[in-house]
């Protein structure tokens, strides 16, 4: 199996496998714009009440959760760092140049961990209870009034379906060339970084190349089977909306509700 | 353009094909052929001579650098492919490519979306097309988590969802355990005959081969021989003949008096009965 969760769909039957895409979409999204207006803790604690709770609905392990969030780890000590680094005000603890460790830093790098870490267990969640060709009907759906604007919606939601498609068998041609070049003596995540990531072109040649084939081939396939760009299609999905939906954003007016209360609390 | 009965469905007159302009060996020479329609044409020949670009030819993938190619009535060039294409389909040698949709039942109602097909109509081409392969009970499978044999299965059912009136099958049967591809063979010859289908099956199988109304043999690119396959077998004796076929051979070589030209099964079955 591969280690990467993100943008994986883990089949089930739980209330969030059952609620329509465009439902969790809009909350999703919603949920991560609303996290910009927590000032304090207890609207953190909040939050996080609420993140832990769809996880738990989710019936998706924690563990899984957790695995999601470790390839990102990185990225987001990263942002931490230069949170903490450049912000000033409060106590200062340490001081050198631009570079200053204070109270205010420490506390809104603390702030923007769990913040980073909720919007990605958030965005598992939707993943991992939702078809990635429900996904894509539900953005489909969703950016259909920029049309307006003459931007090719139905295109770029075709063009994200297939994304969305190939990514397994990119994963899996990735592990294969992986494979060829350790039997070749390869070593993968040895020596200095530059020699590591000079390991990593005889993967990404081979995976260009074969990939581009793969394009040229799966255009051919398109065209044949009567895909024309710009033209009308129906569509074999139905997304259905259900009270449960509804039922799902009156969720999160609540929840705004709640996370206002607590903005004044402290 | 309305279509006279006495027309060939298909006509191929004089194409030639090289992939690459530069080099002068040509990938097809001076291809002629027809078929009628209602007629079902096996082609057969080593890999690499050119059965699959042909068929890309016919599909108007690719462009002949001389002759040309009529379909349906219509001259096949940029503007009348689609027009083609809504009569003519293919399932490509290749399954793992040819997906689009993530389930099984969203890939088979791919091309009908293409025609802006009403929801009620598609979801009854898609059911009734994979029953007839037998893959309805795998509807919400990802088609590239599926065996071979099934993914072919898939492929095909695609191609009937279209009903179309030309079949294009370009080795479409070679992962199928033998009982599921008499199965479908059948399946085909049935919906051949109720419905006038043409049928052009490229195929390694030469008792599928031997069961088709005509045969067109391919060599490096060029016709070596064309004819009921009555007429192929007895003249083409480089190929792995037809089970019929190679016991006629045999009995020949040991002496027996069988007769020098290829028999059908049932001829067969008739002259060892004598
Ligand atoms: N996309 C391509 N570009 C260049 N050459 C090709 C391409 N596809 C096939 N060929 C070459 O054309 C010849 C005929 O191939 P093909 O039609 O696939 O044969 P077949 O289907 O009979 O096995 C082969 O020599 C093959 O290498
Ligand atoms: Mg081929």
């Amino acid at each position: 199996m591969n280690k990467l969760i993100i943008g994986r769909y883990l089949p089930g039957t739980s209330l969030l496998h059952i609620l329509d895409a465009r439902a969790k979409l809009i909350a999703g999204f919603y949920f991560i714009f609303i996290l910009f207006f927590a000032e304090d803790w207890p609207a953190y604690i909040l939050l996080w009440s609420f993140t832990f709770w769809v996880m738990h609905l989710s019936g998706v392990h924690f563990k899984t959760y957790i695995r999601g969030v470790r390839p990102l780890i990185w990225l987001i000590l990263f942002t931490v760092c230069l949170q903490v680094l450049f912000t000033a005000g409060g106590e200062i603890y340490f001081e050198w140049g631009p570079v200053t460790i204070s109270q205010f830093g420490i506390v809104s790098g603390i702030y923007i961990f769990f913040r980073f870490v909720m919007i990605i267990f958030i965005s598992t969640v939707i993943t991992l209870t939702t078809k990635p060709i429900d996904l894509t009907e539900a953005i489909h759906f969703l950016l259909k009034p920029l049309r307006i604007f003459k931007i090719p919606v139905e295109e770029i939601s075709i063009m994200l379906s297939i994304a969305l498609r190939f990514i397994p068998n990119l994963l899996d041609e990735t592990q294969k060339i992986m494979d060829a070049q350790k039997a070749r003596g390869t070593e993968f995540g040895k020596g200095s970084l530059f020699q590591q990531m000079k390991t990593l072109v005889p993967i990404f040649l081979p995976l260009f190349v074969s990939s581009l084939n793969r394009a040229e081939e799966v255009a051919n396939v398109m065209e044949v089977r009567g895909y024309q760009p710009n033209a009308r299609r129906s569509s074999f999905r139905k997304l259905r909306w259900k009270w449960a939906d509804t039922l799902s954003l009156v969720i999160m007016i609540f929840l705004t509700v709640g996370l206002l209360i607590m903005n004044t609390i402290v | 353009m309305v279509l006279d009965s006495t027309n060939p469905i298909i006509e191929v007159k004089d194409v030639s094909f090289r992939y690459d302009l530069r080099s002068s060996t040509e990938t097809l020479s001076s291809i002629n052929f027809s078929v009628q329609k209602g007629e079902w044409v096996a082609i057969i020949g080593n890999n690499g001579s050119g059965k699959s670009t042909l068929a890309g030819i016919l599909l108007g993938l690719y462009k002949p650098q001389f002759g040309s190619v009529t379909i349906a009535g219509y001259e096949l060039n940029e503007e009348t492919k689609w027009e083609i294409r809504k009569r003519m389909g293919i399932v490509f040698q290749n399954p793992d490519n040819q997906f689009i949709g993530s389930t099984v039942e969203d890939d088979v109602a791919f091309g009908l979306e293409n025609l802006n097909m009403p929801y009620e109509q598609m979801k009854m081409r898609v059911y009734e097309a994979l029953h007839m392969v037998d893959m309805y009970d795998y509807r919400h499978a990802d088609p590239t988590r599926l065996s071979g044999g099934q993914k072919q299965r898939v492929a095909i059912a695609g191609l009937l969802a279209l009903q179309p009136e030309i079949l294009l099958l370009d080795e479409a049967f070679v992962m199928l355990d033998p009982k599921s591809r008499k199965d479908l063979l059948k399946t085909l010859q049935k919906l051949k005959s109720r419905h006038q289908l043409t049928i052009i099956s490229i195929t390694h199988d030469m008792n599928e081969a031997a069961s088709s109304d005509r045969i067109i043999v391919l060599k490096n690119g060029t016709i070596s021989s064309i004819g009921t396959p009555k007429e192929v077998f007895s003249k083409e004796l480089d190929f792995e003949a037809p089970f019929t076929e190679k016991l006629r051979r045999i009995l020949q070589m040991k002496g027996r008096n069988v007769p020098n030209t290829y028999m059908s099964e049932e001829e067969m079955v008739e002259w060892l009965w004598k």
